[in-house]
């Protein structure tokens, strides 16, 4: 059985000239749930981005059971990338195929299975996440949080190693939210051996699911480390996003309202 | 410039901004020539990929069947509508300038070569580049800011060969198929003006059409009407497929402004071609 663990190794990364993350140094371990943590902007999902390679990174590098991503060929890389499930952030499903057609797509565009196969396959995961009754519905007849749930079923369709979760929680209710935590914990029970990563500023779901946690932060890793040392942690900024203080900014106004945008206001409002 | 002190000094002052604006000028061609040398080598090659796909990706026919359904059958009534009264107007217009010099007789080879080697694959072109160019171009657009193509390429699916090669397929079938409807009911719209309105003889209107339109005509026609397929679907879908990288706009507002370039590039080479194609042809 291959370990599937994700290795930074003084990994930058951003966009253009702009660094998003420098130097960030962790292990992802294989066969737990990791919640890379951190608030709004600070590169959590350019770092998704970069496992699967849809980013290149600007130095250090990216191993994945034990291979440098950066080295091998592309055909290698596409073989390595065949055991990755993503779950991106709004599901990404294909808005002009069905729930079913769009969970078995990995299958019916690699492998040369009856529609019967695939049907019997779609079922299967949709009924995973709940959502075998959806099966011939379009992604644009379903709430946020189906969305996600049906991008969550493409992504293990093809029984990954290593399954990538994008703010699965993001944009969902409470109870929403705390299902789809029920359900990636439910799916790690059912594959032990996957190591699923987990992007996400919840703290709630953060508590419920994660046994590894990397928070990154003002360009840099904050923290890496096991649950129970994240909040063992003294740390100042992971004090402060845990107990979610604002900070010191002062959020003034620092000038006094245009009279003229008043007038023209008040003018408007009794029109 | 600089100053005593050997610092570096912005020019001020009118003469002083315009002697800095030529010493910009070759600078703003130079980049502009390279960005456009840039996007003809990128668009030949995302052709050349999108045409490889067709040969060796068997998994592309069932969503090209999809396609040929919108960009042909869909584009049928619209194209059958344009035809009949493109042909109608040149039955109008070629009998009254005709009938000065006496030569009303050959008001059929008119109408026909106007259409089969001009007008049928120029006009079908562009009314496929409105109707259907601008909907691949949105809607490749809108999968690209949504994460579609990315979550394509994680599953490991060419994104080219799932996306764009069905599309040139269905456009190098559609569009000569569409030409030969538009320049067939062209021809009968002349028919409708020039023999049922204006009293020519019917077999004198057939009879020349048969005379004048040569194989020739009709196969310049129809690799015109190919080329065009290719323009159009190749650069509708590029604009689609790299709306994010856009320079003027993001999101949405980068997804309409690629639909009208789309639409605006396809329609410029559409006339372009037609002129190299024509040149080379007669």
């Amino acid at each position: 059985m291959h370990a599937w663990d994700i290795e930074f190794k003084n990994l930058t990364v951003g966009y253009g000239s702009f660094i998003v993350l420098r130097n960030v140094t962790a292990t992802l371990p294989a066969g737990k749930i990791s919640v890379i943590l951190g608030g709004s902007g600070c590169g959590k999902s350019t770092i998704l981005r970069h496992i699967v390679g849809l980013q290149k990174p600007m130095a250090g590098e990216i191993l994945i059971g034990g291979e440098n991503i950066m080295t091998i060929s592309p055909h290698q890389f596409r073989r390595l990338r065949r055991r990755m499930g993503v779950l991106f952030q709004d599901g990404a499903l294909l808005g002009a195929l069905t729930l079913a057609q769009n969970v078995t797509l990995p299958l019916s565009q690699h492998l040369n299975l009856s529609k019967e196969l695939l049907h019997e396959a779609a079922l299967r995961v949709l009924g995973m996440v709940g959502l075998d009754e959806f099966a011939d519905y379009f992604p644009n007849q379903l709430s946020g949080g189906m969305r996600k749930r049906a991008g969550l079923a493409r992504a293990i369709i093809a029984e990954p190693g290593i399954l990538l979760c994008d703010e699965p929680t993001s944009g969902l209710d409470p109870i929403t939210a705390a299902r789809m935590d029920d359900l990636l914990l439910t799916l790690h029970g059912q594959y032990p051996e996957m190591t699923l990563v987990v992007v996400s500023h919840d703290l709630a779901s953060l508590q419920r699911i994660a046994d590894y946690v990397l928070v990154l932060g003002e360009g840099r890793t904050i923290f890496s480390g096991t649950i129970a040392e994240l909040n063992a942690s003294r740390e100042p900024y992971l004090l402060q996003f845990l107990r979610r203080e604002p900070g010191k900014e002062d959020f003034v106004f620092k000038t006094p309202p245009n009279p003229k945008i008043l007038n023209a206001l008040e003018k408007w409002f009794d029109s | 410039m600089a100053d005593n002190a050997g610092r570096m000094v912005t020019p001020t002052g009118f003469w002083s901004r315009l002697i800095t604006f030529f010493y910009k000028v070759p600078s703003i061609v130079g980049s502009a020539t390279i960005r456009g040398i840039n996007a003809v080598g990128g668009m030949t090659i995302f052709m050349a990929a999108g045409l490889w796909h067709i040969f060796t990706n068997i998994r592309i026919f069932p969503r090209t069947l999809q396609q040929l359904y919108i960009i042909g059958y869909q584009s049928l009534f619209v194209i059958l509508l344009i035809g009949i009264f493109c042909g109608m107007v040149l039955g109008l217009q070629g009998y009254y300038t005709l009938v000065q010099f006496g030569s009303v007789g050959l008001l059929g080879s008119a109408v026909s070569l106007s259409l089969i080697r001009e007008l049928g694959p120029v006009l079908t072109a562009i009314m496929l580049t409105g109707r259907a160019g601008s909907a691949m171009a949105a809607e490749i657009g809108v999968m690209r800011i949504s994460d579609q193509i990315d979550a394509l390429d994680v599953m490991d699916i060419n994104s080219i060969s799932y996306l764009v090669s069905p599309r040139i397929l269905a456009s190098l079938i559609s569009f000569p198929l569409l030409t030969a409807i538009f320049d067939a009911i062209g021809i009968f719209g002349g028919y409708l003006t020039g023999v049922l309105m204006l009293d020519m003889s019917e077999g004198i209107y057939f009879y020349k059409i048969a005379h004048a339109v040569t194989m020739n005509d009709v196969s310049g026609g129809f690799i015109k009407a190919l080329v065009f397929g290719l323009l159009v679907s190749t650069v509708c879908c590029n604009q689609g497929y790299y709306a994010h990288l856009r320079r003027d706009s993001v999101g949405p507002e980068a997804v309409g402004n690629a639909t009208t370039s789309a639409v605006v590039i396809s329609c410029v080479l559409i006339l372009a071609a037609d002129y190299v194609i024509t040149s080379f042809w007669l």
